[in-house]
């Protein structure tokens, strides 16, 4: 792999170049125009670009990505910016290719239930266009009003209901993608098999290291007719996880299952008056759903095992504003939290379910030895551990101690059989763990494919794997949007 | 005939790819036709890598290596009450895990909760450099390195031997109905799939039988909630609910491929429900009979030996009873190529496309 060209300047050839790719106006260099994309939602990290580019087209994608192969330039694509793990932190001798005006979705077939989009669509915007037709698009992560198909497609995101429905690449059919050689390839189709390799699953989730997506072919699924959402308080979190190992050992298969701690529960009540059992240190939400008949047996058997699991109180939603504003509560959770604390990290590892209470337990016992506050909130049903680490940049030394907190984590999650990362992705944030759980062999046959994908390094370079090149700045807060009480962190 | 290969360990399965210049990995060959190569291509077989390494109900995951039948570890989990929700084809003739997900064959339950590749989690497998690697994961969500599991999933053994795989599982409903609604042309049955998928009984699977007189219906969940639900859909339909033993052997019979010619060719066609009639009659014409399953998405079509599958219009696979891999030629694109020299660069393995 050859390393890319450090270039500078406005009036330099590789500009040019871009500028035959689409109109000057859609080529942003001014330094008030380069701040908005300098970070994304990992908010300590922070790189200048080059410039902007804003295709509108498909075929000007292509053309900026067959630009930046001649010119060597270094590209990252964009969606909204919500990355967790820093994906799409730009690479300050490089570009970034901002998709969001390719939000266009290109068909609905409610008889075949799928929908054709454009990178840059929301996405919850699949799910309202999908609406009418009684279908919905399952993935949902906490940021799905503002995060774009394309990103989840590069960062493979999860949600809350992965237990069940799975991840991103469960639901991608089809793919039309620009290679970072210039390629363009299709795979998959509108059905939902296939022949020969899966190369819609091995695309997904590959962090912009390959390419970009052009056009997604998406599974829809019809909504289901019944839900039966429960809330239940617990005076210890052990409790709490002592309730889900019943529900997981009794046979049903809940939609959701997620469990918030003591400080994000004062967090959330804070935030939107959410409303919780007085007394309780941990809330369990469990979500039964599918057609009526179905649920009201299965709702049966969930509300004994949670009323012998020894709750404070256990309120199930009587009706569709209750269950949103339990979900409201969930899903404003984190960026709640931010507001108890300056700043914050998430992480997102994994562990074994029935190892939860003690990876929770270690949390805790890590957290007072490092002298931070750490919340947490999890996708409990799969595992997926959310601890938010507290801290003040600007006391000296805290961000080095929240973030050596948050890699002792991260390898308590690797020594336990689990991951390093759930849903979020490694990207600039998680590379130097890849070889806490990959050996060198592993890492090395993961390089072999991304320089086949992108032989000059080009594509996203510095994300994912260890000692890459990217250069950022550290830097403190809230993402503005956050502030704006858009996004969510998850 | 073809050198085979019977290692007892993974370390010596990755010896003997080291040492052979030509190798292909091969299970139980319960559908021949995707090991079909030239002579000079030497067999792994996986049969004596076999066994359950970890099972862990309360995770919802298992895994094994590579040559564990799939009747063996459909067992041990019904056991605890679990199950593969993708119904694996070919389990009473002995298909393996490895040969399964290297197959790429899901049965009618893939209509509910997926395929094969969204139950996938981790694998350890033999580059083409002889190399054991370890990638994915053994818990249920993981978003760690390239998702090479599922690239495995249908790569017929032509970038890496499998060795062992992580799965994930699901609790199985207590309850399960079968519901046999007749039609009488095939557009009648493709409009069943469209409104059945798309209504609110969350159908389990959704098959038009090879006979092509009546598609078959089976619903899932409490037991005590089936009955009124079937009601409901008999309403909709003229049919009759099938009894255990019935609905079981329609199920098996479909599983095993009990209804197709074993000296003839068996193929496995992608499609969409609007493009089943037009394939159902070219098999027709072919003096074939076609197994529509998971509500138009995938069909077996079974066809007389020597018949010339380029009339079926659309790509196949065939799993046996002719000497091509694809019926029609496939489109290599560079990438493949440079994935398949990053994975296997002496092209130990054949090519996707033999």
């Amino acid at each position: 792999m050859s390393s890319p060209a450090i270039i500078s300047g406005r009036d330099s050839p590789w500009l040019r170049c871009l500028e035959n790719a689409l109109p000057a106006d859609r080529l942003l260099w001014r330094p008030e125009q380069l701040s908005a994309y300098e970070s994304d939602g990992l908010t300590a990290y922070r790189a200048t670009p080059l410039a902007i580019a804003v295709p509108e087209t498909a075929t000007e994608v292509v053309a900026l990505v067959r630009a930046c192969r001649s010119g060597n330039i270094p590209f990252v694509a964009r969606g909204s910016g919500t990355s967790l793990s820093g994906g799409s932190l730009p690479v300050c001798n490089g570009i970034v290719i901002a998709l969001n005006r390719l939000n266009r979705i290109l068909s609905i077939d409610p008889d075949h239930r799928i929908a054709v989009v454009e990178p840059g669509v929301i996405n919850a915007s699949v799910t309202t266009a999908a609406a009418p037709y009684g279908l919905h698009y399952a993935p949902d992560p906490s940021s799905q009003s503002i995060c774009t198909i394309g990103g989840n497609v590069a960062f493979n995101s999860g949600g809350a209901h992965c237990l069940k429905y799975g991840m991103t690449s469960n639901h991608v059919l089809g793919l039309k993608v620009v290679l970072a050689t210039g390629e363009i390839v299709e795979w998959g189709s509108a059905s939902r098999e296939q022949l020969g390799p899966d190369w819609c699953g091995l695309f997904t989730g590959n962090e912009g290291l390959f390419g970009i997506a052009l056009e997604v072919t998406l599974q829809l699924l019809p909504r289901a007719e019944t839900y039966h959402t429960v809330l239940a308080g617990y005076r210890t979190l052990e409790q709490a996880g002592d309730a889900v190992s019943s529900i997981v050992a009794s046979g049903l298969l809940p939609g959701a299952i997620e469990i918030m701690d003591a400080l994000a529960l004062e967090a959330a009540k804070a935030a939107v008056h959410a409303d919780y059992p007085p007394g309780c240190e941990a809330v369990l939400i469990v979500e039964l759903e599918g057609a009526r008949e179905s649920v009201a047996v299965d709702r049966e058997q969930l509300d004994r095992i949670i009323a012998s699991s020894g709750p404070i109180e256990a309120r199930p939603a009587r009706n569709a504003a209750e269950r949103l504003a339990i979900w409201k509560g969930r899903k404003s959770a984190f960026s709640a939290v931010g507001r108890l604390s300056p700043d914050f990290i998430v992480q997102d590892g994994v562990v074994p379910r029935r190892r939860l209470g003690e990876a929770l337990r270690r949390i805790g016992e890590m957290s007072r030895e490092a002298g931070l506050r750490c919340a947490n909130v999890f996708h409990a049903g799969d595992g997926n551990l959310h601890p938010l680490i507290l801290y003040n940049g600007c006391n000296p030394g805290e961000l080095a101690r929240a973030e050596a907190l948050a890699g002792r984590i991260l390898r308590m999650c690797v020594e336990m059989g689990g991951s390093i990362t759930g849903e979020h992705g490694i990207g600039v944030e998680k590379r130097d763990f890849l070889s806490d759980m990959f050996g060198a062999d592993e890492i090395e046959c993961m390089q072999r494919i991304r320089a086949a994908f992108d032989p000059l390094g080009i594509a996203n370079p510095g994300k994912m794997f260890p000692s890459g090149e990217a250069q950022a700045l550290a830097q403190r807060g809230l993402h503005p949007l956050e502030k704006a009480g858009i996004v969510f962190r998850e | 005939m073809n050198i085979i290969y019977s290692p007892e360990t993974p370390a010596e399965f990755a010896e003997l790819v080291r040492a052979t210049p030509r190798i292909l990995p091969i299970g139980a060959r319960t559908k021949p036709g995707l090991s079909s190569v030239s002579p000079d291509v030497a067999l792994l077989s996986t049969e004596r890598i076999n066994g359950i390494i970890e099972y862990e109900p309360d995770e919802f995951t298992f895994t094994a290596l590579a040559g564990t039948p799939i009747a063996d570890l459909a067992e041990i989990l019904r056991e605890k009450g679990q199950y593969l929700p993708f119904d694996p084809f070919l389990v009473s003739a002995g298909a393996t895990l490895g040969g399964t997900v290297a197959s790429g064959l899901s049965g009618p339950g893939r209509l509910r909760f997926g395929g094969i590749r969204d139950f996938i989690l981790g694998i350890r497998f033999v580059d083409g450099s002889g190399r054991l690697l370890r990638l994915g994961g053994k818990v249920v969500k993981n978003a760690a390195g390239f998702d090479l599991p599922k690239f495995f999933t249908g790569s017929l053994g032509r970038f890496g031997a499998l060795v062992e795989l992580t799965f994930k599982v699901f609790p199985r409903s207590p309850g399960r109905l079968t519901l046999r609604l007749p039609v009488s042309d095939i557009d009648s049955a493709v409009r069943i799939f469209v409104a059945a998928a798309n209504s609110r009984w969350e159908p389990d699977a959704l098959d038009l039988l090879p006979s092509g007189d009546a598609v078959a219906l089976r619903i899932a969940g409490p037991q005590e909630a089936l009955p009124r639900i079937a009601a409901e859909i008999l309403g909709r339909w003229p049919g009759e609910i099938l009894e255990g033993e019935a609905a079981d052997l329609l199920w098996s019979g479909l599983r095993e491929f009990s209804w197709a010619d074993p000296a003839g060719i068996l193929a496995k066609i992608a499609l969409t429900p609007r493009a089943v009639p037009a394939l159902v009659g070219a098999a027709r014409r072919l003096d074939g009979k076609v197994h529509v399953s998971s509500g138009g998405n995938v069909a077996f079509a079974s066809l007389p030996p020597g018949a010339n599958l380029a009339d079926l219009g659309l790509q196949a696979l065939t799993l046996r009873g002719s000497p091509l891999l694809w019926n029609l030629a496939r489109p290599v694109s560079a990438i493949s190529l440079a994935v398949k020299a990053a994975l296997d660069p002496n092209n130990r393995f054949p090519s996707l496309n033999t």
